[in-house]
Formats: structure tokens, sequence, C-alpha cells
């Protein structure tokens, strides 16, 4: 592990990065108007978010070959979205999932 | 979830995601104890870093020597999403001042994010700076706070993956969208089906390929505009 002081300079760093990313659109779309077509593009966005980060823990990468299935989280995956379906209330539906994965991992 | 938008409201809307911040906040303080770092330096990183992802890539890249360039540019490239999900939260924050769309910027997180689109579908497409600054400072200080005490409890606990714990995040997404494309009478439930089909698709060739750091920010630029091609041609 590096020194105190190189951990400490990442972390600011980093901080600075993604405290930067989060707040330009804030500054800059106080000031302007953003063209009718990107906004379309933009009511995509939530969806494939959270898609595309959902289905990133389903696979597992080998860069140059094809992704294998994350099976215990494919499995946990499907109570997970019953539970979503049936009680539409998050807090079950994370209980219902942290459950199912480590019931998941115990058996298997 | 209601239409109301008070400070109350936020916090109250934010509890059913906090499970996610405390099992994911408890096991990143528990990785990173076990890579080599301090309590200091996890909540130092939780309160400055703030981003979960991203916290496990350094963590990583640290433990593998990897340089001060190096990590950042993982890090930018992880986050560059944060972008675009500023841009769709923004004109929501127009009417408040320039520090309050400072302050909502710099503490938006994926979830709080995906919380305030599930809201708008309550509210009929309006948000406010107290319902949203309180959701996100909750969302803040309970990812502080629990990668603080799973730095501390970090040696005792051997292999904090066998609880499910780093499934929290997961099972929120799949929640989250669910809620969204059931409540999102803005668009059509075949439209949204289809680019959900779509992104997992996107996110099955990407993975191929695509860097995993740079793999979220491809994926979002695409699935939306196949999502603007197929609505304009199809719907």
């Amino acid at each position: 592990m590096p020194s105190f002081k190189f951990i400490l300079l990442v972390i600011i760093g980093c901080g600075l990065v993604t405290w930067i990313l989060r707040v330009i659109p804030f500054v800059l779309l106080k000031k302007f108007e953003l063209p009718r077509s990107f906004v379309q593009f933009l009511s995509f966005v939530p969806i494939v978010i959270m898609a595309a980060l959902w289905f990133n823990g389903l696979f597992v990468q080998h860069l140059g070959h094809l992704p294998t299935i994350n099976f215990p989280n494919l499995l946990a995956s499907i109570p997970t979205a019953i539970a979503a379906v049936i009680s539409k209330n998050l807090l079950v539906i994370v209980a219902v999932g942290i459950v199912s994965l480590a019931l998941i991992r115990i058996l298997i | 979830m209601n239409g109301e938008l008070t400070a109350k409201t936020g916090i109250k809307d934010t509890i059913p995601t906090l499970s996610g911040y405390i099992g994911v906040g408890l096991a990143f303080g528990i990785v990173a104890k076990a890579a080599g770092l301090n309590v200091v330096m996890i909540i130092l990183m939780s309160a400055i870093t703030y981003s979960g992802a991203a916290q496990f890539v350094i963590v990583s890249m640290l433990v593998a020597g990897s340089s001060f360039f190096a990590i950042i540019l993982s890090v930018f490239l992880l986050s560059a999403r944060m972008l675009l999900m500023g841009m769709t939260v923004a004109p929501y924050m127009k009417k408040e001042s320039m520090l309050k769309n400072i302050i909502i910027g710099s503490l938006l997180t994926d979830e709080t994010f995906a919380l305030s689109m599930n809201k708008l579908n309550a509210t009929g497409r309006v948000l406010s700076f107290k319902w949203l600054n309180s959701a996100n400072l909750i969302a803040y200080l309970t990812w502080v706070i629990s990668s603080g005490i799973g730095g501390a409890l970090g040696g005792l606990i051997p292999n904090p993956n066998l609880f499910g714990l780093d499934f929290a995040f997961l099972a929120m997404f799949i929640g989250l969208l669910y809620l969204q494309v059931i409540a999102d009478k803005t668009m059509k439930f075949k439209l949204q089906l289809a680019v959900i089909v779509i992104t997992l698709g996107l996110t099955y060739v990407g993975l191929i390929f695509i860097p995993s750091n740079l793999l979220l920010i491809v994926v979002t630029l695409a699935g939306g505009g196949f999502g603007v091609f197929i609505k304009d041609a199809f719907f």
C-alpha cells in the first residue's frame, strides 16, 4: 500500500474530479437551455443507467472474450425482481435481494 | 411515494434506499481495511470522493500500485455518467439560486438521482431543493458513517461477501428500475421495455471489448441514442 500522503492526494484528486462532473451540469444549465433533441435523449438516461448498472452485475468480464454469467447475482435477481413486482417497496426489495444472495452463497 | 416535496418527505422517501448505502458502505469499509487503508483514510475517501463504484476501483488500483493519473482517469471515466444524470435533474432546479444548484449537484448520486426520477412521477414533474437536498444529505451521511463502521469492523469480519451485502446496490437498481417503468407515464411501456432489452444487449457486447471503467458511460450514451432512434421510428 502506498504512503498516506499519496493516498490523500488520490482521495482529493478523485474528489475534485467527481465534484466537477457532478456540478458542471447544474452550473451550465442554470444559464443555458438544452436543445429539444438532447432533452429527448436525456429522457432515456434514467432507465438506461439503472438497467446498465444492474446488467453489469450479471456478468463477469473477460476482455477480448465473451463475458460469462455471474450465476449467484443472476439467481438472486429473480426473487428480487419478484419482490419488486409484489411489494413495490424498496426496503423489501433490497432485503429480499441481500437474503437471497446470502442463501445462494451458503447453499452453492 | 406521494407528491409532497418537503424536507421531511425527502427524508422519508430516502429511508428505503438507506439499506443499500449501509450494506455497500459496510462492505466498502471492510474491503478497504483489508486492503490496508486505515479508518481515517476510509472516512476521508467516502466524504471527499463520495462515489461507491469509484471508491472500490480506487482501492484496488492503490493495491495494484497504479499511478496517480491512471487512478484519476479511471475515476473520471467511471463517473462521467454523472454529467448525464446532472443534466437530467438540473432543469428541475433552474429556478433555485446558483449556490443551491451547486449544493444539489455536489451530493447527487446514482440512487438519489434514480429516486428523484421516481419522485417526478408522483409530483407532476416537479422537484424541490428541500426535498432533494434532504435526500442527498441523508444518503451522504449514511454512506460516510457506514463505511467508517465497516472500516472499524474490518479485521473482525473475514469474508463480508458471505452476507450478500454487496448485492444491496444491485437489488436497489432492480427495484428503482421497476418502479420507474411502472410509474413513468411520459413514455410507453413497450418503448421502455425495448430500451431495457437493448441496454442488456449493449452491456453484453460492450463487456467483450470495452474496459469496465468506460463501459457504463458508453452503454448509457448508446442506449439513450437507440432510445431516441426507435421512438422516432416506431412510436
